[in-house]
C-alpha cells in the first residue's frame, strides 16, 4: 500500500467511524457497534499473523480471554486498578505467547494448526475448571472501566473509547506492514528460504508477529472484561477462535481494511439472524467454505480487484 | 587470499552420498562455475555453502571463518546471497518490493520506529526503493517495476531473484542455473548482467548447464560427478580434460 492510499483508508474509516453513531437509532445498535469494534481490533492484530505472515492461529480465543480474565480477577479479587491490570495482563499474555512461539512456530500447515488449536483449549479448559479464581461457567464481573476518578460509562462512552483504539490499532497496523518488519513478515509467507538468504532471521519474525497479535487480543480483552456486564469461558473457547479466523478470512487476508469489513459483517450476522440462533456454527461453517471457493482471497481484495479490471 | 574454502565435505541422505569429500577454493572477485550431470549434487553444494543444509561433515570456510552452525540469513549478514533453481519469489508481494526485501540488512528494522512510522523509516524505505528500482533496471526489469510478482514470467522471475539478491550487496553472490529456462538472447543478457556483477567486485558461483554461457564468462570451472570432484581449471582445461568428456558423453565418445 502506498503512503497516500494508507492515508485515504485511514481518513475513511475516520468519518465513518465519527459519523456512525449519528445513524444508530439506540444503544442496542451502539452496542453492536462496540462489539464489532473489539472484533475489529483483535482481527487487524490477528491478520498481521494470519494474513500477512502466513501463520495460522487457532487459539487467538485463548489469549483474548487470557487478557480479560487476568483483567476481571485482577480487578475483581485484587482490587487493582482496570489499566494496570490492563497493563499486566498485556504483559503476562505476551511472555506466554513468547515462551510457546519458538516452539510452536517451528510447525506448518495442519501441525501449527493443531498446536494452536491445543494451547486455545487449554486455556479455556483451565478458565472454566478454576472455579475458585475465574468463577467457572458463571463467570466474573469486572466491573466498570475507570481511571482515577473519571469512569466509562454506557455503550456511546465505549463506542468513542473503541473506535478510537480501533483507529489507532490499524494505523499501527498498516505502518508495521509498511515497514521493512513488515516486509519480511510478508516475504517469510512468500517463502522462508527465500526471505533467509537475503537475511530475514524468520525465526525471529515469526514470533515477534505471534506476539504482537496476542498483546493485541489480550489488551481487547482486558477492555472487554469491563464492558460486558459478566464475562465468562464462553468468550475464551475454541468456537470464539474460529469466529475470529473466519472473520479474517472472509474479510481479506493481508488486507488491514478487509479483517475490520470482515469483523463488522460477522458481528452483525447473528444480530440479523436471530431466528437461526442455534445454527450459528453451520452459517460460520458455511460462510468459511464459501469464501474459500469462490473468493480465497477474501471479500475487499476481491472487489479491489474487480474495480481496478474495470479501471485499467 | 581465498574467500571461500571447502575442506572434506561431506552430505549424506540416507545412504546416499549427494557431496563427498569435496575440497576447493574460491579466490575473489572471479566468476567461477560448477558444472555436473543432473544428481551431480551441485544444488546440495549450494544449500550446504548457504546453511540451507548441514554437512555430515567437513568444514566451509567464508573469509577465513567457519559456516558451521550459522544460519542462512546469518551467512547473509556475513556477506553471502543467491538465487535458486527452483524460484524463491515471494509471490504475494509487487516486484519491486521482492527486490526491497533484500535490502533489509541494510535498513532500520527496529519494531518500534517501525510501528510508528518515523521519519527515518519513511525515508530509509524512499531509498531501498530508489535503490531497488535501479537494481531492476540494472538486470533487465524494467517493464516490471510496477508489476505484481505473480503477473510475470519466468524469464523475468530468475532476475528478479538476481537483483534481490544483488540488493544485499553481497561478497559472494551463488547463482543457482541462472539461464535454465530462458532462450538463447535472454541468456546472453544474463551473460552480460553476470560479468557486470563480477566486475563491480562481487565473486560469483553459478551452477549452469547453459555450457555456452559456463564456457564463454568463467575464470575457473569445477566440474562435480556423483559428488566427488572430477576435474577443476580453466575453461580451456576442462574442455580438453578426457574425464570430462567421459562423463558428459559416455565412455565410448572419449
Amino acid at each position: 500500500m502506498s503512503g497516500l492510499s494508507r492515508w485515504a483508508g485511514l481518513g475513511a474509516l475516520a468519518i465513518f467511524l465519527a459519523a456512525l453513531p449519528q445513524a444508530l437509532p439506540n444503544n442496542y445498535y451502539v452496542d453492536v457497534a462496540v462489539l464489532a469494534c473489539f472484533n475489529a481490533i483483535i482481527c487487524v492484530g490477528l491478520n498481521l499473523l494470519i494474513g500477512y505472515a502466513g501463520q495460522i492461529s487457532l487459539g487467538h480465543a485463548g489469549f483474548f480471554g487470557l487478557g480479560a480474565y487476568a483483567s476481571a480477577v485482577l480487578v475483581n479479587s485484587y482490587g487493582w486498578p482496570p489499566l494496570l491490570a490492563l497493563l499486566a495482563g498485556a504483559a503476562i499474555v505476551g511472555l506466554m505467547a513468547f515462551a510457546i512461539a519458538r516452539p510452536v512456530l517451528k510447525l506448518k500447515g495442519h501441525y501449527l494448526a493443531m498446536a494452536t488449536l491445543g494451547i486455545g483449549i487449554i486455556i479455556s479448559i483451565v478458565i472454566n475448571t478454576e472455579a475458585g479464581i475465574t468463577g467457572g461457567p458463571d463467570g466474573i464481573a469486572a466491573g466498570p472501566f475507570s481511571i482515577g476518578s473519571f469512569k466509562l460509562a454506557g455503550e456511546r462512552d465505549w463506542y468513542w473509547l473503541m473506535a478510537g483504539l480501533l483507529l489507532a490499532t490499524v494505523w499501527l497496523a498498516t505502518n508495521l506492514v509498511d515497514s521493512p518488519v513488515g516486509r519480511a513478515l510478508r516475504a517469510l509467507h512468500g517463502s522462508e528460504v527465500g526471505a533467509e538468504v537475503v537475511g530475514v532471521d524468520t525465526a525471529r519474525y515469526k514470533v515477534m508477529v505471534f506476539v504482537v497479535s496476542a498483546v493485541i487480543a489480550s489488551v481487547a480483552g482486558s477492555l472487554f472484561a469491563h464492558y460486558t456486564p459478566q464475562l465468562t469461558p464462553t468468550k475464551a473457547d475454541f468456537f470464539k477462535s474460529i469466529e475470529l479466523v473466519t472473520m479474517v478470512v472472509f474479510g481479506g487476508m493481508a488486507s488491514t481494511f478487509g479483517a475490520i469489513v470482515g469483523a463488522a459483517f460477522l458481528t452483525m450476522l447473528p444480530q440479523v439472524l436471530t431466528v437461526f440462533e442455534d445454527y450459528e456454527p453451520v452459517i460460520l461453517g458455511g460462510i468459511m467454505m464459501g469464501t474459500m471457493i469462490f473468493m480465497p482471497k477474501g471479500l475487499v481484495p476481491t472487489i479491489a480487484a474487480l474495480f481496478n479490471r474495470r479501471r485499467p | 587470499m581465498t574467500l571461500l574454502r571447502v575442506e572434506h565435505l561431506n552430505k549424506e541422505f540416507g545412504g546416499v552420498h549427494a557431496v563427498s569429500d569435496l575440497a576447493f577454493t574460491i579466490n575473489p572477485g572471479t566468476i567461477h562455475s560448477i558444472i555436473g550431470p543432473n544428481g551431480a549434487g551441485k544444488t546440495t553444494l549450494f544449500n550446504l555453502i548457504t546453511g540451507v543444509y548441514t554437512p555430515s561433515s567437513g568444514s566451509i570456510l567464508f573469509n577465513d571463518v567457519p559456516t558451521a552452525g550459522k544460519a542462512p540469513y546469518q551467512l547473509a549478514e556475513d556477506g553471502m546471497s543467491r538465487t535458486f533453481q527452483n524460484l524463491q519469489i515471494f509471490f504475494n508481494m509487487p516486484a519491486i518490493e521482492n527486490v526491497m526485501v533484500g535490502r533489509h540488512l541494510h535498513l532500520d528494522r527496529r519494531f518500534l520506529p517501525s510501528l510508528l512510522r518515523l521519519p527515518g523509516i519513511a525515508k530509509g524505505d524512499a531509498q531501498a526503493r530508489e535503490k531497488s528500482t535501479e537494481l531492476m533496471r540494472f538486470v533487465g526489469l524494467e517493464a516490471y517495476l510496477k508489476a505484481d510478482a505473480d503477473a510475470m514470467p519466468y524469464g523475468a522471475l530468475k532476475r528478479l531473484e538476481i537483483a534481490r539478491a544483488l540488493a544485499a550487496e553481497p561478497k559472494l553472490l551463488l547463482l543457482d542455473e541462472p539461464a535454465a529456462g530462458l532462450n538463447a538472447t535472454e541468456s546472453r543478457e544474463i551473460d552480460e548482467v553476470i560479468v557486470k556483477v563480477a566486475k563491480s567486485g562481487v565473486t560469483v558461483v553459478l551452477v549452469e548447464h547453459d555450457m555456452k554461457m559456463v564456457m564463454g564468462i568463467s575464470d575457473h570451472i569445477l566440474v562435480l560427478d556423483y559428488g566427488k570432484k572430477l576435474a577443476e581449471g580453466t575453461p580451456d582445461q576442462v574442455r580438453n580434460n578426457p574425464d570430462v568428456i567421459k562423463a558428459y558423453l559416455g565412455g565410448g565418445a572419449a
